[in-house]
């Protein structure tokens, strides 16, 4: 009992433990991939759209966008939105007049930077789901009188998540690891409050494992969630 | 709108083309068709027939060529040559809507139950109210014998049971022309009577039908009319007694040897 105490008081809630703390970086770390996640849903829809899109004015700078982000490493556009983004405020304020001297806030900062980043991929995933959905199951809706937006809406939109869920969910996963970058603008999530309790104990292969041991739990969980989704999504549809 | 007595045919096809590219498919093909008459499209593969089927309701655009039914015309741009457009997308879905359409494969909505899927098109494209358009569908659903499996999805059916959901979801649309895309082709062959059986009813109702089909039994009992076609151009014509039984075309006695 003794050891154990020893081997694990560190991660002990309340006075002296820094359990409680890493509950809290786990949270944070939730609350920006939920954040990312959702805002990167969004404009990966978008971008999907334009990369689908008949027009060149709106394919290319899509295609130029996930091209880029895809191309270069995760931290790197981080580091961009991070540093970028107090330049970019500040200088829209003073060329509008006012003063300079605002900060993006950090959460802020690491959700846009996040889901810029989920939308190049999503965007990827949304076109192939797009595309995959049987022409057969268009033409039906467009034989019965549908117009091209009740065919999107009500046949298209639908089954495109049967495509698009699998590789969404990984994409989840990869977002939710790569909160841990925000570790680089001080932000207390998971990965740096263990990073942090690790030096203040001088034990850091405990509080690492124990980060570890956290985001696996969330990943699992995440999995089985996914697992659902996808079963739901895959109704009525025979198995491959 | 003419009124002189030939473009009164219920369903005309007047000088129809289409290409792929270079590679001409249909070259010049007319006919007309009468209310309440089922005319079947026979030939061998590649000759051009399912393309004309979805021709008549611009699921592929005719490079040329006029289509009208009961006396309107779809809605396409007059450029006599290169590729034509719709004009009008708001009467596009309008004959869509009155020109039911039953696939080869089924094409039944796979995130829809049978239910759903029989009332989509009441619902969304005529605007009934839900509970009316349940009360038709369920009519419907049971005369084609699949009342019991309305909350199924499509693929818990068998071929033949979503085949007649297609046709029960065609006619919740109660369209003045029913077009069959060889309707039989996909279903295994215990299946293909339940299908055709369906299909004799309505043309015994005096139901309008374009039939492509594989199928010469069904074509020669129930036809009003045949047409013979042959790398994208009609060869021959006329009532199945006399396309079945005194073909004049080399092709047609050719292809009616072959099958038959």
């Amino acid at each position: 009992m003794e050891t154990l105490h020893t081997l694990l008081g560190p991660l002990s809630f309340g006075q002296g433990g820094w359990g409680d703390d890493l509950l809290k970086g786990a949270f944070l770390t939730l609350q920006l991939a939920l954040c990312a996640m959702t805002a990167g849903l969004v404009l990966g829809l978008l971008l999907a759209g334009a990369k689908l899109s008949s027009s060149r004015l709106l394919r290319w700078p899509a295609s130029g966008y996930t091209l880029f982000v895809r191309g270069v490493p995760e931290f790197l556009i981080l580091l961009i939105v991070f540093f970028g983004s107090d330049r970019l405020l500040n200088w829209t304020a003073t060329s509008l007049g006012l003063e300079a001297g605002y900060e993006v806030p950090k959460f802020l900062a690491a959700v846009i930077g996040l889901s810029l980043i989920f939308a190049a991929y999503a965007c990827e995933i949304f076109r192939g789901a797009y595309l995959a959905v049987p022409t057969g199951q268009i033409e039906a809706g467009a034989a019965i009188g549908l117009t091209r937006r009740q065919v999107f809406l009500r046949i298209r939109f639908p089954q495109l998540w049967r495509f698009a869920i699998p590789g969404l969910g990984n994409l989840w996963m990869v977002v939710l690891k790569d909160t841990s970058l925000a570790a680089v603008i001080a932000l207390n999530e998971l990965l740096r409050i263990a990073k942090l309790g690790g030096e203040t104990e001088i034990r850091p292969l405990l509080f690492f494992t124990a980060a570890g041991v956290i985001y696996l739990i969330m990943t699992s969980v995440s999995d089985i969630g996914r697992a659902s989704l996808e079963a739901r999504a895959r109704r009525g549809v025979a198995e491959v | 709108m003419k009124t002189d007595v030939q473009d009164r045919a219920y369903l005309k096809v007047e000088g129809l083309h289409k290409s792929y590219g270079n590679l001409e498919v249909i070259k010049g093909v007319s006919f007309t068709g009468d209310e309440h008459q089922v005319i079947s499209l026979l030939g061998a593969s590649g000759s051009g027939k399912s393309t004309i089927l979805r021709c008549i309701n611009l699921l592929e655009m005719p490079n040329q060529g006029e289509i009208s039914i009961d006396g309107t015309r779809l809605p396409l741009s007059v450029s006599r040559h290169g590729v034509r457009k719709v004009t009008d997308q708001r009467a596009l879905c309008d004959i869509r809507s009155k020109l039911g359409m039953v696939f080869q494969g089924f094409n039944l909505w796979a995130h829809m139950t049978i239910l759903q899927n029989v009332i989509e098109g009441p619902v969304q494209v005529l605007g009934q109210s839900k509970s009316e358009a349940t009360d038709r569908a369920e009519h419907l659903l049971e005369r084609v014998g699949i009342a019991d499996k309305r909350h199924n999805y499509p693929n818990q059916l068998s071929g033949g049971q979503q085949q007649r959901v297609a046709i029960a979801r065609t006619l919740a649309m109660d369209p003045k022309v029913l077009l069959f895309d060889e309707p039989t082709s996909a279903l295994d062959p215990e299946m293909v009577g339940e299908v055709l059986s369906v299909m004799r009813d309505l043309a015994d109702e005096g139901r309008t039908m374009v039939v492509v089909t594989h199928e010469m039994g069904f074509a020669r009992e129930v036809s009003d009319k045949v047409i013979f076609l042959h790398e994208g151009k009609i060869s021959e014509q006329g009532t199945p007694d006399e396309v079945f039984g005194n073909p004049q075309s080399r092709e047609c006695q050719q292809f009616l040897a072959k099958v038959l």
